[in-house]
């Protein structure tokens, strides 16, 4: 035996040893009766998610459908007084503001996205009782060094994929539960000196969320 | 075998530990300062959600089942991750998950390590080790840099260097960092530490994490943080490794709708913290290209057998029992001597380190029981507390200094006077004559040995020359015949 072998034989033996030998293989049930649907018209909804975004300082615009998304992805840049920005190359050219220096994600290294101020992508899912949005990092929504190291993160947000809950928004990336995912709640922030709330350690300093389309 | 809990082995008992920490003033008002702004805010967080005890009874299922099956999860999770591109590492204790990490450091050959706040990694010194074989871990958590750079111990779970205030920060960073106007403003501090990790954050290529949950559906770990450093470490070096322990196993991707309500508010007062991380073994074109989880036993399996016991196991380590606590809140984390301090740390310390150390832990409790109220999984610390008091006391009764020591005696003259009435009075009268050498305006001052501890600090009221049963039976003699019903 390797011991690697024998640290995992030891260690399940122990378990083994210490726990009854008739313990039923079926999972037993949980008792879940906490909230797990929502009961907010749609537009409560997205006042709520409205109300806990701006409680994390991040900034929001507002657009009809994705025919405004290049206006006011330049409107956050200028906003940040940013002229740079990444984003992945499976991002809809179309919805790229014109007159910014794009710069497109074609596995560009760090060093090369460390010096970008700012990165436009689009999300899985967002819930609205916690400000939290959902990335699965497929597609437009791009790999998770390029949402990091920029100091603006743009956050297009279909009004559509708003959950009012936790659960529910786990529940609808639930299907990409093997891909890397990352929840953002506000900027970057630490709590760590004399429990003072900071914005911006070495996430993103700033988060504009951009919502568009039907709810 | 060797079950290290930080330097738990070499700390002085509590009693001690608490002594000088309670006079350190500047301690205590930073403790104060820091534990009633999370209480509060906690409070607030936890008020607006209408479902909170029904998450915690979930969470408190989930975690007691998943135990109950721990050897099943534990697989499952391994042959998940594995599938994934993962490589699963098992460590029966602290040296062993030393020996495999340094092992994996060496053989991608690095001398430097970008870590996120691990306590698991702190239980089992990793640092420590790492630095012996020339290897330089850097902490990239705010708190844990302030800890690291100041040469000192962390001092609770979620905050560790809670216990030092903007001024001692921006000293400790202005000497570690050569910035000799840095100002005591924490934007400022925190802008500091941003830009001395960067480039560290983009140049060391091995990261090392700790996991907030590993999830045995999917061979997923989960990473809990705020300031991003997490993502960083997490995200941007060619090879990661995660230090587990056991008790971290959740059954599935479902059951984070539970701890993910319930953490955040527990552990910061926040809805969300900023920045929860997925992964699972290693995705292609994102992130690490090599991925190491090291599976921590340390102790943690000898807490399963006992129902009660392996409770401790249910710990999310989300901090709200240290904030709640009467005792940490004046005395801070150190007086702990353990890296896992507070209420939870009272019953997780000893019975990690098989009650050889760590032994006055179990007292250092009014048993009020505000960390069980505030506990998210449902933690009966209070109750455990007592039954490890028991454990103690019955291990101290199978030596002789233990059976002959003045707290055992005395216990054990208190059980023969209970047992009879006879003996009961006879006490009784005993104690009346025996306390007028003691007595002084209707209060007892000065009492000899143990029961000193008491009155030097508050008053004890002196028996009464008639107990209640003496006066019952005189009333009985003495009255008049009850009168008859008016009718």
């Amino acid at each position: 035996m390797t011991p690697a072998t024998s640290a995992r034989e030891a260690i399940l033996a122990r378990i083994r040893a210490a726990l009854p030998a008739d313990r039923a293989p079926e999972p037993e049930s949980i008792t879940r009766t906490y909230k797990r649907a929502g009961n907010l018209p749609r537009e409560a909804c997205l006042d709520l998610l409205l109300d806990r975004l701006t409680d994390y300082e991040s900034e929001i615009l507002h657009v009809a459908d994705e025919s405004g998304l290049p206006a006011a992805i330049a409107q956050a840049l200028q906003n940040a007084g940013e002229t740079r920005l990444l984003a992945d190359a499976a991002f809809p050219a179309a919805w790229l503001p014109a007159g910014v220096d794009v710069v497109i994600d074609r596995n560009l290294s760090i060093e090369a996205m460390n010096g970008i101020p700012a990165v436009v992508t689009t999300c899985e899912a967002a819930a609205a009782s916690t400000g939290t949005i959902l990335l699965v990092h497929h597609g437009a929504q791009g790999r998770r060094a390029i949402t990091l190291l920029p100091d603006h993160h743009i956050c297009l947000l279909h009004r559509s994929q708003v959950h009012e809950l936790v659960p529910e928004a786990l529940a609808a990336i639930a299907e990409h539960r093997g891909e890397p995912i990352t929840t953002i709640s506000g900027p970057s922030a630490t709590s760590d000196i004399e429990m003072t709330r900071i914005r911006g350690v070495h996430g993103p300093r700033n988060l504009t969320v951009i919502l568009y389309g039907a709810i | 075998m060797s079950i290290r809990v930080g330097k738990t082995a070499k700390a002085p008992d509590f009693p001690a530990a608490a002594k000088v920490a309670l006079q350190d003033q500047q301690l205590r008002k930073n403790v104060h300062h820091a534990t009633d702004v999370i209480r509060n805010k906690r409070a607030l967080r936890v008020q607006e959600m209408d479902d909170w005890q029904e998450l915690r009874q979930a969470a408190h299922e989930i975690k007691e089942h998943t135990l109950a099956h721990l050897d099943h999860y534990l697989q499952e999770f391994e042959r998940n991750c594995t599938a994934a591109g993962g490589t699963v590492h098992w460590a029966r204790d602290a040296d062993e998950a030393n020996a495999i990490a340094i092992g994996l450091i060496q053989q991608y050959g690095g001398d430097e390590v970008i870590k996120v706040k691990t306590m698991t990694s702190d239980e089992v010194q990793m640092n420590v080790a790492l630095e012996a074989k020339g290897i330089m871990a850097h902490e990239t958590d705010l708190a844990d840099m302030i800890v690291q750079l100041g040469h000192d111990e962390p001092s609770h779970i979620v905050v560790p260097a809670l216990h030092r205030n903007r001024f001692e920060i921006r000293d400790i960073f202005s000497k570690k960092m050569g910035l000799p106007d840095l100002t005591a403003d924490p934007e400022d501090l925190a802008a500091a530490a941003r830009s001395y990790l960067r480039d560290r954050f983009l140049r060391v290529n091995l990261g090392i994490s700790g996991a907030n949950f590993a999830i045995a559906e999917t061979g997923s770990v989960c990473v809990v943080e705020s300031e991003g450093n997490g993502r960083m470490c997490v995200t941007l070096p060619d090879v990661l490794i995660t230090l587990v322990g056991i008790e971290k196993l959740i059954p599935a991707f479902e059951d984070l709708e539970v701890f993910l309500q319930l953490l955040p508010r527990s552990a910061t007062g926040e809805r969300m913290n900023p920045y929860n991380s997925l992964w699972t073994g290693v995705h292609a074109g994102d992130g690490p290209k090599e991925f190491h989880v090291i599976l921590l036993d340390n102790g943690r399996t000898q807490l399963l057998a006992s129902k009660m016991e392996r409770e401790t196991l249910d710990c999310i380590r989300c901090g709200a029992c240290l904030n709640a606590c009467p005792v940490y809140r004046e005395t801070g984390g150190h007086a702990y001597g353990s890296i896992y301090s507070g209420p939870i740390g009272a019953i997780l310390s000893p019975q990690l380190n098989s009650l050889e150390h760590s032994r006055s832990l179990p007292y250092a409790s009014s048993l009020c029981g505000a960390c069980y109220e505030v506990c998210p999984v449902k933690i009966n610390i209070p109750e455990i507390l007592i039954h490890l008091r028991g454990r103690v006391v019955h291990d101290d009764q199978q030596t002789l200094s233990g059976n002959l020591s003045q707290m055992n005696l005395a216990m054990k003259g208190a059980a023969l006077v209970f047992g009879s009435r006879r003996r009961y009075e006879a006490a009784q009268r005993l104690g009346r004559m025996g306390q007028l050498l003691f007595k002084r305006n209707g209060q007892l001052e000065h009492l000899p040995g143990m029961a000193g501890g008491w009155t030097r600090y508050r008053d004890l009221r002196a028996l009464p020359q008639q107990t209640f049963r003496e006066w019952w039976k005189q009333r009985q003699a003495t009255a008049p015949a009850p009168e008859s019903e008016a009718r």
